[in-house]
């Protein structure tokens, strides 16, 4: 697949001119490369690579930042997020349900309405790229204002949402930021009005490198929008799709930002997500073992849904519309 | 400039034997101009309603206390004061100037440096054959799997055992070693004519010299897009600034906001001007260079 990207056109390989994109190695030093590199992998090795493994080392201790010694215990920590009852358990899986909570309901929303806007964006008329930019800007405003900005918007007694309900004889005390249901609302909401855009440009840039010949063969064989779509449209989405759906679902899984300042995870730990419970452990009251098993088990967790999601598409693939019009 | 974001349009049709596919515009019957008018009518009105918030935003920030907590809510401040932009400069406990000059400070910092490295890793692995690129190339590439959440904790030890903690390097330096960057530069170099770099290498310039002579120029615009990226990455920035920066003279104004939310929990007026001050940079990034961030967002779907 990455030969379709936009690489300029070269002349294809034949026994008498072999070529390469490399250029002759002849005056390179063997080192040259390394050098180029080091800067890089130094940075690389020392907060990529030594956290990944420091993490599990980590794990397998009773690791209180605050204490001299940090005994080794293998597995327990691990063993206690399994054992119901024990201290951290309850705490841990309650937030895993709430980051499940909101991502079963966040991440359909993302995939679905962010096409709709980009199948808008699609077609050409003058302003296009205004709209593109209203969309696509409270993307870059950032958690922190965005979680600020609703927290007010969604004050059950001050706040414009509940006005604006009221004002259309709808339920106007509804208690956004501290009761659950309308907290897990609230939260889905705002994220969707936060990241819609991101994934409407991705979305936009994947029908863009849809060829027309294809959609005016469509139309030559007599297909209406609808046919055009399902025919056409999706089939050249399909790519972008696994991505799309893979990186919402994982963006959703480490809601942190939101919960933090809007909900402050009330009620009770209702809406206190796992990446937030992680970092409460970790790093507030410095139980890091239990932390960084916390963090792995839901790196696991997310790894099989991610290796889920990536057959449930390659099903679909090896079923192929015999319509569909394969890339 | 070079290229705009509209590079990838409909592609030019090929062989059509001359049908002609342009949609007639101008043969439009009024009552189809009428509904093309009411669909922008209702585009516009979309638009207007999801931006209406930070509208909002905005003119809360230059109202009084109790008008910002008034009920119902208004639009326009009544009267119209710079009084919670005031306050909140000034006030002991929460120096947004500061947090300002913080955030820009760590933001261009980072930026520079996730530029510097990507771009200098990129180029070899773009351009010069060794033993060991393809397993560079496919360990870096791997890690943008990692879930983040999985560095924090460690990376928290690693960061005090520096002698980070409560400093701004702990913002700018652990997160620079950008997967996505080398990856992003690799696919641009690649794009880049090598018969340019072989003229070089026969007048006798080296690779260094190469690299800064001709790879660099010619990659501005991917440069800049990933630069901004990082800024952008940097500046918006929440859980980590929040949980490794303690005092207020070194915070964030994301972290920094948080501050200001748990000491003035109501205080709407002022809530919003922090918020106002923390987007007006990004906001205008972002209106002047829109199309370089559109682009390296669209880029980030990685094309299949």
């Amino acid at each position: 697949m990455s030969a379709a990207t936009e690489t300029a056109a070269r002349p294809r390989p034949t026994a008498a001119a072999p070529r390469t994109r490399a250029m002759s190695p002849t005056r390179a030093r063997p080192y040259t490369p390394w050098l180029f590199l080091l800067p890089y992998l130094t940075l690389f090795a020392v907060f990529v690579v030594l956290p990944a493994v420091l993490g599990l080392w980590i794990s397998l201790h009773e690791w209180d930042y605050t204490l001299e010694e940090q005994p080794f215990v293998g597995g327990e920590n691990y063993a206690d997020l399994f054992a119901a009852g024990s201290g951290t358990s309850d705490v841990f899986w309650e937030s895993m349900r709430a980051t499940g909570i909101f991502t079963l309901f966040s991440v359909p929303l993302l995939l679905v309405l962010p096409l709709l806007v980009a199948l808008l964006m699609h077609r050409r008329f003058p302003g296009r790229n205004f709209f593109r930019a209203v969309y696509f800007a409270p993307y870059v405003l950032g958690v922190a204002v965005v979680g600020l900005l609703w927290r007010y918007l969604l004050d059950s007694n001050v706040g414009l949402v509940n006005f604006t309900l009221g004002v259309f004889g709808l339920p106007s005390d509804i208690p956004w930021t501290t009761a659950v249901p309308a907290a897990w609302v609230a939260l889905v909401g705002v994220t969707v009005w936060w990241t819609l855009g991101f994934n409407a440009v991705i979305y936009l840039a994947a029908l863009q490198d849809i060829p027309a010949e294809l959609y005016e063969a469509a139309a030559v064989d007599g297909a209406g929008p609808w046919q055009k779509f399902r025919a056409v449209t999706l089939p050249g989405l399909r790519p972008i799709l696994t991505f799309i759906t893979i990186n919402t679902l994982i963006a959703s899984a480490n809601m942190f930002g939101q919960s933090y300042i809007i909900t402050q995870g009330a009620p009770g730990r209702e809406t206190r997500t796992a990446i937030y419970q992680i970092a409460e452990t970790g790093l507030r009251n410095y139980q890091m073992g239990d932390a960084a098993a916390m963090s792995y088990v839901l790196t696991v967790v997310l790894l099989f849904i991610s290796i889920f999601v990536f057959w449930l598409f390659r099903e679909r693939d090896a079923k192929g519309e015999k319509t569909g019009a394969r890339r | 400039m070079t290229e705009t974001t509209d590079t990838r349009t409909v592609p030019k049709v090929r062989g059509s034997g001359g049908i002609d596919h342009e949609r007639p515009d101008r043969k439009r019957t009024p009552r189809q101009r009428w509904g093309r008018a009411a669909q922008y009518v209702l585009l516009l009105l979309l638009a207007l309603i999801y931006i209406s918030p930070v509208l909002f935003m905005v003119s809360t920030s230059f109202k009084t206390g109790a008008d910002a907590a008034g009920v119902p809510p208004t639009w326009i401040p009544a009267p119209f004061t710079t009084q919670a932009y005031d306050t909140i400069l000034t006030a002991e406990g929460t120096p947004v100037l500061r947090w300002f000059a913080n955030s820009m400070i760590a933001a261009a910092l980072h930026a520079l440096l996730v530029v510097v490295t990507a771009s200098l890793a990129a180029y070899p692995l773009a351009r010069m054959r060794f033993r060991g690129r393809g397993t560079v190339f496919a360990v870096v590439v791997a890690t943008i799997l990692i879930p983040p959440v999985i560095l924090v904790i460690p990376n928290y030890l690693i960061v005090s055992s520096l002698g980070w903690l409560n400093t701004l390097v702990a913002i700018i330096v652990p997160t620079a070693a950008s997967a996505f960057g080398v990856f992003f530069l690799r696919q641009f170099f690649l794009t880049l004519p090598v018969e340019l770099e072989e003229a070089a290498l026969l007048d006798g310039a080296n690779r260094w010299d190469i690299f800064l002579r001709v790879i660099l120029p010619l990659s501005r615009p991917a440069l800049a897009t990933l630069a901004l990226l990082a800024f952008l990455t940097n500046w918006n920035d929440f859980l980590w600034p929040v949980y490794v920066l303690f005092t207020a003279d070194v915070q964030t104004l994301p972290a920094g906001l948080a501050t200001l939310q748990s000491a003035n929990a109501v205080r709407y007026d002022l809530l919003m001007a922090g918020a106002v001050i923390a987007s007006v940079p990004v906001l205008a990034l972002f209106v002047f260079l829109q199309r370089f961030i559109i682009e390296g967002v669209s880029r980030s779907g990685l094309k299949g």
